[in-house]
């Protein structure tokens, strides 16, 4: 049985790589930031109270248009959405009787990253391994986001387009090796590469955000492959019969 | 008249906190139905999944970079390496071809 904090410090080495990419996308966020009006210190606040990639880069161009508040609301809910989900799918692996309290810690920890390392983890989520994991991750994401703003312009583009590519490396560390055992998990990768691809080049869908365009494609494939492939929240099969087979 | 920046950001933490947490004070134990079960067991693949591609092609300086991220990040998951060796693995391929691209 691991202790409360071997498991946070596992969380917190599995941190440090998502921290390093964070740390990289921030700092492009940090450009983007400067130039919708914030100082690095209101870049590094807004990123250590949000750490939500997408919905930040968002939210600064709103304020930069002065868009009014309930208008940020309704927009950082849409294009957040994707989190309602994946907090559904943390709290589908936590036993009835679950204290609230560890919930909302366990949630207050999402971020696609996060979410990504906790649910490949086996067995129930714990607020000591995400928060292990948050503590690692957050601190870069802000302080790339202060460093893109306050010296954007120094570091070569070549090095931002290398590390532009490490979150996506990590999203593949996630979902490839399940894809590998599991056929079905590894149809609903590659499916939802080619209509994720399709999502871009096709009229009408194309000319939604991505993150509206991640969240309608995650619902529908979600779906279908729920219907195709019925899996119990850990993954085992479901027969037809209703027998289940540890797979 | 421009709405206080810091106001701005506390709206903005405080609205994504809550899509985070929405589930937690909605569920209060796993839910036994079938299709909800299975469609949330795909949720994670098929979110990173949308989310990696075609975006990685079109995060680098050149499509092909970023292709060849994808493909060097898909292979070096698959065999094995950690979270943080896939991710150096892309870096360095988007790094060293551009060296030559450009």
């Amino acid at each position: 049985m691991e202790t409360s904090k071997e498991i946070f410090l596992k969380g917190y080495r599995d941190g440090i790589p998502i921290g390093a990419g964070y740390f990289a996308v921030a700092f492009s966020l940090g450009i983007a930031a400067r130039e919708y009006g914030f100082n690095a210190f209101q870049g590094f606040l807004a990123s250590i109270l949000t750490y939500a990639s997408a919905g930040q880069y968002m939210g600064f161009a709103l304020y930069a248009t002065n868009t009014a508040l309930i208008e940020l609301i309704i927009l950082t809910f849409i294009i957040n959405a994707r989190y309602i989900l994946m907090g559904f799918a943390l709290n589908q692996r936590m036993p009835e009787g679950t204290p609230l309290r560890t919930r909302v810690l366990v949630g207050s920890c999402i971020t696609d990253e996060i979410f990504g390392i906790t649910i490949a983890r086996p067995g129930v989520p714990t607020p000591f391994y995400t928060f292990g994991a948050l503590f690692a991750a957050v601190p870069l994401w802000a302080l790339g986001t202060a460093l893109g703003i306050s010296m954007g312009i120094i570091l070569p583009a070549r090095v931002v387009s290398a590390l532009s590519v490490a979150l996506f490396g990590m999203f593949l560390a996630v979902i490839i090796p399940p894809a590998r055992k599991d056929k079905a998990v590894g149809i609903a990768v590659f499916v939802s590469f080619a209509c994720s691809l399709a999502a871009v080049k096709l009229p009408v869908i194309s000319g939604l955000s991505q993150g509206n365009r991640t969240i309608l494609l995650t619902v529908l494939l979600s779906a279908l492959f729920a219907v195709l492939f019925p899996r119990t929240a850990d993954g085992e099969k479901i027969e037809k019969g209703g027998a289940r087979d540890a797979d | 008249m421009q709405t206080n920046i810091y106001l701005y950001i506390f709206v903005m933490a405080f609205s994504t906190w809550v899509m985070r947490v929405a589930a937690s004070f909605i569920m209060r134990k796993p839910i036994k139905n079938m299709f909800i079960q299975s469609f949330l067991y795909y949720v994670p693949y098929v979110t990173l999944a949308v989310m990696t591609f075609p975006a990685i092609v079109e995060a680098t300086g050149t499509p092909i970079s970023g292709a060849a991220a994808l493909i060097i990040g898909i292979l070096a998951a698959w065999f094995g390496a950690s979270l943080f060796k896939v991710a150096v693995f892309c870096c360095l391929t988007v790094f060293v071809l551009e060296l030559f691209i450009h």
